[in-house]
């Protein structure tokens, strides 16, 4: 009895801590055992390719194969390139009007919002539509409806006498036919996050503005905007990650497969991604694809990195 | 070791096969009695079933040589090859095509052609497509050459004669002239920038010059000759008897013709198939020889059955390649798909279609030049269309577009 009560007593003595630490270590190897298969699976298929794709970018590589070290000779042609240029320009401006779909998915889901909307299913519905139809798809039939002859949209606009452009084959206006398709698309899934981000603040606030006699659209400004930044700016990181990524949609509405190269609007369009495919898979150049990829990381890198300090100006955490 | 023991292999094969008669079976060539299964990869979903007829024919006369017919459709087939290649797991016999050959040739991923054939049964410039650094690599399966779809209908009601077969570059260009209804929409031809096959490369023929130089090294796109083949498009485009290149961007050429609002259309052998089966072209359209320039000219090409150069049963693959390319098999293929490559066996592929004059796109063979390539055709094939969009766009005169293109083309060549 003593000894137990000794025992019992003594919880801070040398074997104790050396059990307490070896139930710790325990209890970490076990946490690890549970990440394991994420994690291998994110090192097998992720990391490993990433660390890969950083070797290849210093080589020639082969077309079947085999690769020769050549250092940082792709990453020199990178900086002398015209393509990489105009391809980066592209893309940027993509992703700044890409941002434009943030505004307009709050509105649209403040407006969803509102209590005793009649048939908010169906509009929710409607508006999330576009996320769950295949890119290509979406593509293909934005493609018919911006056609300069037949497409629906100047259809409308000769209506009105107007005798609109070949939107997706003239420089002046084909890359801003990508952003609207671009907004489009994404404008649902967005809209919903918003509506989740809306539908978390409390009640209460809007009562106690209400009482203090603020009106709807002081309220949306007040409090809606302020309280959805944090929703804002993981929308945000998440858009402009995927708007750098951009490729179905040039690929499929520049032109059928090779045939992009001869759309006169090409050199708007061409994205880095796009710009990586021609190199990897069109002109068997894959060393210099990787050179290509590289870029694009540090770029995603350096920009969401970007946000990520900004956000301290503008994110309100309640 | 291998290669010799493969080698004596083959002399055996040449010696039995010199002896068995025609009607013999031919088991006793492949070398050995084992049962073996070769895969053979091709892409066009359309000729899968006459593929797998010639296989089961082939399979009759070696009952120990079972094939697989694998196919993968044309826009992965390139891309899964050449992750096979890398992987090694290349199939036995494959189809290969004019652009890609002498990249697969020169790194040694097919095997040469170890045995003399007689190549006489062949177009010549498909065995000289096939053929890198003087050994033939592939024996020719089919082929296409291109002519002038027209539109009676069209060419009724502007009142031109339809092309005669001797007509020329003078002679197109007065009957575009006539046939552009700017009222009507309905344009002469369109200038089709994205495929050279069909017109790029036969004009640049037509008018003396030359894409690229016989020994693969130089482009041809700085001489005179060639700008001349290449003005023939651009002038119909400025004369507005082409859609202008937005419009071409837009809607294809080819859904134009279809739609009646082409005239003409510069297309290859392959377009029986689609013009027989659409309702408006069906009974409205025929073809002619492309117009002589300098000289007549079309451009040929035809795919080829090559073997891995890493198979497992060499002996076998060759067997396989060799009765592809024979007589019998041709005459199967003229009866389902495309024009075989073996001649005198395209009668069947002529009459399938006596509403069109077929036999057109045969007697041009006679002065067919072959498709350009070199090593990485791939990547000149993506400057031309970079270089010449802005000269069919009107953004440059095509001498100076073709002058850049030309030296981008040289710069390229040279790292080959």
């Amino acid at each position: 009895m003593t000894i137990t009560t000794t025992r019992a007593g003594a919880a801070h003595t040398a074997p104790a801590r050396r059990a307490a630490r070896r139930g710790r270590v325990a209890e970490a190897l076990w946490g690890f055992a549970f990440i394991a298969p994420t994690g291998l699976g994110l090192a097998v298929f992720y990391l490993w390719p990433v660390l890969q794709t950083a070797y290849f970018s210093m080589t020639e590589w082969g077309v079947f194969g085999g690769h020769t070290w050549t250092g940082a000779e792709n990453y020199a042609r990178l900086l002398a390139d015209p393509e990489v240029g105009r391809a980066l320009v592209n893309t940027l401006t993509y992703t700044a009007l890409g941002l434009a779909g943030i505004p307009l998915a709050i509105v649209f889901a403040a407006l969803l919002n509102r209590k005793g909307l009649r048939g908010v299913g169906v509009y929710r519905t409607l508006f999330f539509l576009p996320v769950v139809t295949m890119p290509v798809a979406v593509a293909m039939v934005w493609r018919w409806l911006y056609n300069g002859d037949y497409g629906l949209i100047n259809h409308l606009l000769s209506l009105v006498g107007i005798d609109g452009p070949n939107w997706i084959a003239d420089p002046a206006t084909a890359l801003y036919a990508l952003v609207v398709v671009g907004v489009w698309s994404s404008l649902g899934y967005n809209m919903i996050i918003f509506l989740a981000g809306m539908q978390a603040i409390p009640a209460e606030y809007y009562e106690a503005a209400a009482i203090d006699g603020a009106g709807p659209v002081r309220q949306f400004f007040r409090i809606t905007v302020p309280l959805l930044s944090p929703t804002a700016f993981f929308v945000s990181v998440v858009s402009v990650i995927g708007s750098l990524q951009l490729f179905d949609l040039v690929y499929v509405m520049a032109g059928a497969g090779g045939a992009a190269r001869a759309n006169p609007a090409y050199p708007r369009m061409q994205t880095v991604v796009q710009l990586f495919y021609d190199r990897a898979f069109v002109t068997n150049d894959r060393g210099y694809a990787a050179a290509i990829a590289m870029m694009l990381l540090v770029l995603i890198v350096a920009l969401t990195a970007a946000q990520f300090r900004l956000q301290r100006r503008w994110v309100h955490y309640a | 070791m291998r290669l010799r023991s493969s080698a004596a292999l083959l002399g055996v094969v040449l010696a039995v096969s010199a002896c068995s008669g025609g009607n013999e079976p031919a088991t006793t060539a492949a070398g050995s009695q084992e049962r073996v299964t070769l895969s053979y990869a091709v892409w066009d979903n359309n000729q899968k079933p006459v593929m797998e007829e010639l296989a089961a024919e082939f399979t009759k006369t070696h009952p120990n040589i079972a094939v697989n017919v694998q196919l993968t459709p044309w826009t992965d087939y390139w891309t899964k090859l050449k992750a096979a290649v890398t992987g090694g797991e290349i199939p036995d016999v494959f189809w290969m095509n004019g652009p890609n050959f002498q990249l697969y040739a020169s790194n040694g991923v097919i095997r040469p052609i170890e045995e003399q054939v007689d190549t006489s049964v062949y177009p010549k410039p498909l065995v000289d497509l096939y053929t890198y650094e003087g050994k033939l690599y592939g024996l020719p399966k089919d082929m296409d050459t291109v002519g002038v779809w027209y539109n009676k209908e069209l060419f009724d009601a502007a009142k031109v004669k339809y092309p005669a077969d001797d007509w020329t570059w003078a002679d197109f260009r007065e009957a575009a002239a006539k046939l552009t209804d700017p009222g009507k929409g309905v344009y002469a031809v369109g200038a089709q920038l994205t495929s050279f096959q069909e017109y790029q490369y036969n004009t640049i023929a037509q008018a003396g010059g030359y894409v690229i130089s016989p020994d693969g090294r130089k482009s041809g796109y700085a001489d005179p000759k060639t700008i001349e083949g290449l003005r023939f498009w651009t002038d119909l485009i400025d004369k507005k008897q082409s859609p202008d290149l937005k419009t071409m961007t837009d809607t294809v050429p080819l859904a134009m013709f279809e739609a009646g609002k082409l005239a003409m259309y510069w297309g290859g052998s392959w377009n029986v198939a689609e013009f027989s089966a659409n309702s408006y072209t069906k009974d409205k359209v025929d073809v002619a020889p492309l117009p002589r320039g300098e000289k007549q000219a079309t451009i040929i090409h035809g795919v080829a059955n090559v073997m891995s150069a890493k198979t497992e049963h060499p002996a076998e693959a060759w067997e396989f390649v060799k009765f592809l390319g024979s007589r019998q098999a041709a005459e199967i293929l003229g009866k389902k798909g495309p024009i075989p490559a073996y001649t005198g066996t395209q009668s069947a592929w002529v009459s399938a279609h006596p509403e069109f004059k077929l036999q057109t796109f045969l007697d041009s063979v006679a002065y067919a030049q072959p498709y350009p390539v070199s090593k990485n055709t791939a990547a000149w094939n993506e400057a031309e269309l970079t270089y010449l969009t802005k000269a069919w766009a009107g953004e440059q005169p095509v001498e100076q577009a073709a002058a850049d293109l030309a030296k981008a083309m040289d710069e390229l060549l040279a790292k080959e």
